[in-house]
């Protein structure tokens, strides 16, 4: 199989417009990936489905990803003239960059046998622009695990055809795999709590022993 | 011919009901509770505490390290440790578990308790009739419930217990030469100079044990 | 829903059009009202039909919401979750050793491959090797896996048609005997948590080797029974030829693998695409459909464990000697560098792939389960429209899903 370079330069010759980038992966499983612009990315999905060379016709594994807002401190030295005299001042920025979600898809190729070639497709933010384009109409193997993104990660995936709920019920209001999820307090009784499991439990004590 | 394999298909099922009365092979079933099956060395169920000869609180190997509570995956295990310490199988004194709790409500059967024991203290046991009509309080295991004799482990693993206790009399056995040694060694400093006191002191009486827990 | 990045032709190949698609075609032709003839006279009315989450056919809690017309199924939706405890979660906020025996519960009839499929993920992730014996004892035990799979599969799907008990209970007979070997190695029957990072937990304990020859050498006994009891039966082949048809093109696009996929006629084993552990040393054939239907699928899993039975043999014949788990691996406190790994097997219901993303703790930033009888459902629809109700019951025992794996 070509290397992920060549897959990417002749990806944007392809798509016109198309802004790829290679994200590194430093375990040594070396599976670097894809990271692809959602404008784009229902173009490049089909050319690397239907490129002759290529032919990742199988749609392996799709699944979200979680990266929560992170704050970097950076020490910044600047010179200002403060009473005429110049100075050199340190000061610590926070930087806040905001988090977004991420679904994965991993590509195979049933005819030629090659793979995984790894796609990224990343929302703008984990809130408001939680979306990204389905990669459903070209794979149909996206179709339920897209739909399990959108319940447990509450992607929009823009294009599906069918987006619901599909492990959690359809009232439900959350989504239990993003990481600041935080559990219902369904507190019931149990022998032996302890850690966060007896944190949990101990308000409900003392309301048992009021009562 | 139309029903031919139909046919077929029903000799099959008849040669396994009729040779269900002559072989054992085809007649597969036990009457359980009057028959019984014997276990396979390696069966397990849920987790046990060894203790070596006699008492099982003076005996107890295991030393409150929490490791297993830490490591357990579904959480089952609760832990206190002692105040006070109690000699070993090798005589350094160790803490012992005040409370040791297992919830088999919860535990699922995994063994890691087991291998990450640096002791050898908690084993599997085979024991799995345990049905009982209190849901909470008769599936919470305590300390004394869990105790169980190392003749016991040697009763249902066999082969893992003698090694086992190969490994610990090694062990013992090392710290033994190596306390003798450095006796031998105090004592031919103590000659070179007059000195009244041996120092190969053997630990102290075993501190009173508390009252076991309710 | 906004449909700018769809084109028309582009939607995803299906042998009908009744699912909604995002560009306007497909829109379901079904309506609950009253049909009504060309001389006006009423003919009949579709029938919304809840099947599930409590009926035996849907081997566990599982539903379908079923529209009928007559008896023919027009529109099925599956509905998922009845058994859904967020395994993903659980994983994430555990050590990457204590997921091991989750996975277990993962298909609760195949934790062997569960076992495997994770493990090779860490040790992807972690750069861990195995030694050579622990690669053949893997092997061993996925092949055993396979077969007892498969035989219960076998036996549930005629259950599933109404050959009550006794394919099951023949099936269930020598996947006890299997059974009989996971106990004595790992000490459970089901939940066996025996495969570690780099390697295996513990050695074969005395004159396992040879129960398990004598097991392997028994099984084409029971094969020959189970197919003269069956492969020809003129009931099974009514019930099972033509029905449910699953294109190779729509296999494909649809991601569905495993028996399920060579069914319809597309060569692709893991074991032979990704070589995996040591398969290429052992000489196998991977057994492919002709149309696709419930009977290619039944013969496929027939054939395979004839195929397994061949692995087995050389496997057991050739295990070597030797340690059974790589010294590097740690058991407590085990730390993988930054970085994600995908590690996937070919386990008995289809690929089963880990997902791991490691950011360096003890616990996985990310744990993600491809699970391959959840992604065989997909086109559960696609097989079933047209269909009667009966059908529709042995299509999904066709697909062999197991309701842990479905919802995790």
């Amino acid at each position: 199989m070509e290397t992920l370079e060549q897959i990417k330069a002749r990806a944007e010759a392809a798509v016109p417009g198309a802004k790829l980038e290679i994200v590194v992966n430093a375990s040594p499983s070396a599976q670097h990936s894809l990271l692809v612009d959602n404008a784009h990315a229902a173009a490049v999905a089909r050319f690397l489905r239907d490129d002759g060379q290529l032919r990742l016709d199988y749609a392996s594994n799709v699944s979200g990803v979680d990266w929560l807002d992170t704050v970097v401190k950076q020490t910044v030295k600047s010179k200002r003239l403060i009473d005429g005299v110049e100075k050199e001042i340190e000061e610590t920025l926070e930087i806040k960059k905001p988090g977004y979600l991420e679904a994965v898809y991993h590509l195979y190729s049933t005819p030629l046998k090659h793979g995984p070639v790894i796609l990224r497709l990343r929302t703008e933010n984990r809130t408001d622009q939680a979306r990204v384009p389905s990669l459903t109409p070209v794979w149909r193997g996206a179709e339920f695990q897209e739909r399990e993104i959108f319940d447990l990660f509450g992607i929009v995936f823009d294009g599906h055809p069918d987006l619901r709920r599909i492990l959690m019920w359809d009232g439900f209001q959350d989504h239990p795999m993003r990481k600041d999820y935080v559990e219902p307090d369904d507190y019931e009784y149990e022998p032996t709590p302890h850690d966060a499991v007896l944190e949990r439990a101990k308000p409900h004590y003392a309301a048992e022993a009021k009562a | 011919m139309l029903g031919e394999a139909i046919i077929k298909g029903m000799a099959v099922t008849a040669r396994n009901f009729l040779g269900s009365y002559v072989s054992d092979e085809r007649l597969t079933t036990i009457q359980y509770p009057d028959e019984r099956q014997s276990l396979s060395e390696a069966v397990r169920n849920f987790p046990f505490l060894v203790y070596d000869a006699g008492d099982w609180q003076k005996g107890l190997r295991c030393v409150a390290c929490q490791i297993c509570e830490k490591e357990c995956p579904p959480k089952c295990i609760y832990i206190v440790k002692s105040k006070d310490k109690k000699p070993d199988y090798i005589g350094k004194p160790q803490l012992y578990p005040a409370i040791f709790d297992i919830d088999t409500s919860v535990c699922m059967s995994c063994q890691i308790c087991v291998e990450v024991c640096p002791f050898d203290a908690i084993k599997m046991d085979t024991e799995f009739e345990l049905s009982t009509a209190d849901r909470f309080g008769g599936l919470l295991l305590h300390k004394d419930q869990l105790a169980k004799p190392n003749t016991y482990y040697h009763k249902i693993h066999p082969t893992e217990a003698g090694e086992v206790d190969a490994r610990l009399a090694a062990e013992k056995a090392k710290v033994e030469a190596k306390a003798k040694a450095d006796a031998e060694a105090k004592a031919k400093a103590a000659a070179a100079k007059p000195a009244p006191v041996l120092a190969a002191a053997a630990p102290g009486a075993a501190p009173s044990l508390a009252a076991k827990p309710a | 829903m906004s449909s700018t990045t769809v084109e028309p032709n582009s939607v995803a190949p299906g042998p009908t059009q009744v699912a909604p698609q995002a560009d306007g075609t497909g829109v379901p032709s079904y309506s609950l009202a009253p049909k009504v003839t060309a001389a006006g006279a009423v003919e009949g009315e579709l029938l919304e039909v809840s099947m599930g989450p409590q009926h035996p056919s849907t081997h566990g809690v599982f539903r379908m919401d079923v529209v009928l017309d007559g008896e023919r199924v027009v529109k099925l939706k599956p509905v998922f979750g009845y058994l859904h405890r967020n395994h993903e979660k659980i994983g994430e906020n555990t050590t990457y050793l204590a997921s091991m025996p989750y996975t277990d519960r993962l298909d609760y009839f195949c934790s062997m491959t569960n076992n495997w499929a994770y493990a090779l993920a860490v040790e992807k992730l972690a750069g861990l090797q195995v030694p050579e014996r622990a690669e053949y004892l893997r092997v061993i035990l996925a092949e055993l896996t396979r077969l007892q799979n498969h035989a219960s599969l076998g036996g549930f799907l005629l259950q599933d048609m109404g050959a009550m008990g006794t394919p099951l209970m023949y099936a269930f007979r020598e996947r006890e005997k299997i059974l009989d070997l996971f106990e004595s190695l790992s000490g459970a029957r089901m939940m066996c948590n025996y495969m570690r990072f780099g390697g295996c937990r513990c050695d074969l304990p005395p004159g396992w080797v040879e129960q398990a020859k004598k097991v392997v050498n028994d099984f084409p006994g029971f094969l020959d029974e189970f197919e003269t009891l069956l492969n020809e039966n003129e009931i099974l082949m009514a019930r099972t030829q033509g029905v449910g048809l699953l294109p190779r093109a729509l296999a494909i696009s649809a991601s569905v693998t495993g028996p399920m996929l060579r069914a319809s006629g597309v060569n692709y084993d893991l074991r032979k695409v990704d070589k995996y552990g040591i398969y290429d040393r052992f000489d196998f054939r991977v057994p492919l459909g002709e149309h696709g239907d419930v009977y290619d699928r039944y013969m496929i899993r027939i054939l395979e464990m004839r195929e397994s039975l061949k692995i087995l043999q050389q496997a057991l014949r050739d295990l070597p000697e030797g340690s059974i788990i790589d010294p590097k691996a740690k058991l407590r406190g085990f730390r993988p560098k930054l970085g994600e790994a995908y590690g996937r097997i070919e386990a008995p219901k289809g690929e089963l792939g880990f997902y791991l993303i490691s950011d360096g703790s003890p616990n996985p930033y990310r744990y993600r389960v491809r699970a391959p009888s959840f992604i065989n459902l997909t086109i559960l629809e696609d097989m079933c429209l047209g269909h009667i109700v009966a059908d529709a019951v042995i299509i999904l025992g066709s697909v062999d899903i197991v309701l842990g794996e479905v919802d995790r």
